[in-house]
């Protein structure tokens, strides 16, 4: 086998320019596709990241039917005490959670007593919506970030800032219907800045839960949602398979469902831009594919046919078809290993350019984002094994043929 | 034991409803250690019979043995072995493989052929590069060496396994008068000094006049020449 490998090699050295050109084609495409997982992941993983650990976390529970009529934050849709208890004790069991948070989702009108304008709301305990969405406080452009909120404190949107020309430590107004349909109002203060993010709940203000409850007059402990986050993001669809079987499975008195169980996937718009990636992903694979099956195979075709006499030399005085064979499928794969082992080499320096000069993007509303592409070791060693599997069978045709070759008719080849 | 034997061979080439026939009927044995050669026209059939003798073309009907094998009915695999195993060739052109150098083309037949261990192999190549006076261009390659050393390199390769029969398709058509007598003086050195039978294929009247035994075919039929000191005659 090292002799072919030897003999391989130095047919390829013996055709640099083509051996160049055909590994330099090759090598471009693993650039390609390296570098365009390592920034559609590092974009994808930033957005997901973003959207669970600073907004919507990883799993929901919500009581069944709220979700679809998210749009008008019903307050007779929250979940009671007894739904409530249940589902903290089917929480308590999934070592995979790492921690929960119950929020009253309420819209109110905001008054600066100048003007009047509408307000989604999050009511949260501070405590718990920190340890769910850990980057939440990354969002405040302005005031203390130190333990979120108290009670009287209000986190408001950069947008109705602006647009209601209202600073962190100002008096304002919220006024709410409660379920009922009767009218109540609280003065909050100002405690900071929110900025504003793609998806649902993105530009939405916060308070206290306990104010929350004053403010819609709900005397019982009653909540919208329950937002999870788990401790590794892959335990995802184990959880939600395990939250499903346990809660979704539950009907009340009437037969009907009693909760909703959904992942961050189902509530967030941006999952379908995160599919879209991975199917562009998967395309430009297949056009790497397509670059070097036409490019290994249009060599080898050309190598066999210029050396059709060396060919009938070597047949005529004992090698084997199977080893002619060998000769320029190794010729095939070791164009294939040149080729990924050099694009492989760029695209992780390139990896490593672009992470130490800290490229920012804007993406939407949001500015400055950063970009940290990274690259998994099972994407590289996927793409490196496509690659050369791919410039293998390439080369199978080829060299099929030219092991088949009738000796006589290749030594009397010019 | 006679190196070949051919009974009633015959070859027909058939190309849709024509039939050639190259080879009608020949019979002719060749001994070991002998110097012979096959000469006529173009077209005549010689090349058909040297291919046929050498395991690159099977016969349509006859007996052929070759070193006391029946190479009639052999397959493309048992053809390839018994070629690597028994025959050397050295063609007109040299056909010595570009990208290796002089010792490995002559080391490739014990290579890649017949899997000789690293030691005895390198050994037994010095040797035949000494018996064919290139040991000192060992380490240069086909395109730094000239025509008559390279078909020097292409003896040693054909006879470095041990090879029964050595057949020499036009050895000296691209040799100038004097490097091809040294390279007809040299494979007869060889067939002394190793026992080789070789077998040419030729128009060259300075290989018939040193061959021992000349075949001349016409129009696919084969006749014995009668030689003397001077070469062959009807």
């Amino acid at each position: 086998m090292f002799n072919i490998f030897k003999l391989a090699t130095r047919n390829l050295f013996r055709y640099k320019r083509r051996t160049l050109l055909t590994s330099t084609l090759i090598t471009l495409g693993v650039v390609s596709v390296l570098l365009f997982i390592s920034i559609s992941g590092s974009f994808k993983a930033l957005m997901v990241g973003q959207i669970t650990d600073s907004m919507l976390g990883h799993i929901q529970i919500h009581k069944k039917g709220y979700l679809a009529s998210i749009d008008s934050l019903p307050l007779n849709r929250n979940l009671t005490r007894k739904q409530i208890d249940k589902v903290v004790q089917v929480l308590a069991e999934e070592d995979a959670v790492e921690a929960y948070s119950m929020r009253i989702k309420l819209g109110a009108m905001f008054s600066n007593f100048i003007e009047t304008t509408n307000i989604r709301l999050n009511a949260v305990t501070p405590a718990d919506e920190m340890k769910t969405a850990p980057l939440l406080t990354d969002r405040i452009l302005e005031g203390e970030k130190e333990n979120l909120l108290k009670a009287g404190e209000i986190l408001i949107p950069e947008l109705i800032s602006k647009g209601m020309k209202v600073k962190v430590g100002d008096g304002i107004v919220l006024v709410a219907n409660n379920k009922d349909g009767s009218v109540n109002g609280q003065n909050f203060m100002v405690r900071g800045i929110l900025e504003g993010i793609s998806g649902p709940g993105g530009r939405d203000g916060m308070i206290h839960i306990n104010d929350a409850r004053s403010l819609l007059r709900i005397e019982a402990a009653e909540v919208s949602e329950i937002a999870i986050r788990l401790k590794d993001i892959d335990q995802l669809p184990a959880v939600f398979t395990s939250l499903q079987e346990k809660l979704g499975s539950m009907k009340n008195k009437q037969g009907m469902p009693v909760f909703e169980v959904h992942t961050w996937e189902k509530i967030s718009p941006f999952f379908n831009i995160a599919k879209m990636i991975d199917l562009m992903t998967f395309f430009i694979k297949i056009m790497l594919v397509a670059i070097v099956l036409v490019s290994i195979m249009n060599v080898m075709v050309m190598a066999v046919y210029e050396r059709i006499n060396e060919i009938g030399t070597i047949a005529a005085i004992g090698t084997l078809p199977n080893k002619i064979l060998g000769l320029f499928v190794v010729e095939g794969f070791l164009m294939g290993v040149l080729g990924t082992a050099a694009g492989t080499a760029i695209s992780l320096i390139s990896i490593a350019i672009m992470n130490a000069t800290q490229i920012r993007f804007d993406f939407g509303r949001q500015t400055g984002l950063l970009l940290s592409p990274t690259i998994g070791a099972t994407d590289v060693i996927l793409v490196v094994v496509i690659v050369i599997a791919i410039a293998v069978i390439a080369s199978l045709q080829p060299a099929w043929k030219a092991a088949k070759m009738d000796p006589i008719t290749a030594l009397k080849h010019v | 034991m006679s190196v070949v034997v051919a009974e009633q061979l015959i070859k027909t080439y058939v190309a849709g409803d024509i039939k050639v026939e190259a080879i009608r009927g020949v019979d002719f044995t060749i001994e070991p250690a002998s110097f012979v050669s096959f000469i006529g026209p173009s077209g005549s059939g010689k090349t058909t019979l040297l291919n046929m003798i050498g395991c690159l073309d099977p016969p349509t009907a006859g007996k052929l043995q070759v070193v006391g094998q029946d190479i009639t009915n052999l397959n493309r695999q048992d053809a390839a072995r018994f070629r690597g195993e028994h025959i050397g060739f050295v063609f007109q052109d040299f056909n010595l493989i570009p990208v290796l150098t002089v010792f490995e083309n002559v080391e490739y037949p014990l290579q890649m052929v017949q899997n000789w261990p690293t030691a005895k192999r390198k050994r037994r190549v010095m040797e035949m590069l000494e018996a064919v006076g290139m040991a000192d261009q060992a380490r240069k390659y086909p395109s730094q060496i000239s025509g008559g050393q390279k078909q020097r390199v292409a003896v040693a390769r054909a006879l470095v396994t041990n090879a029964k029969l050595v057949l020499a398709d036009e050895p000296t058509a691209n040799l100038d008068k004097e490097t091809a007598n040294m390279v007809i003086d040299l494979m007869k050195k060889m067939r002394d000094e190793f026992k080789t039978s070789f077998v040419f294929s030729t128009h060259d009247p300075r290989i018939v006049d040193n061959v021992e035994i000349t075949f001349a075919l016409d129009d696919g039929t084969l006749h014995r020449l009668e030689t003397s000191a001077g070469g062959a005659h009807v």
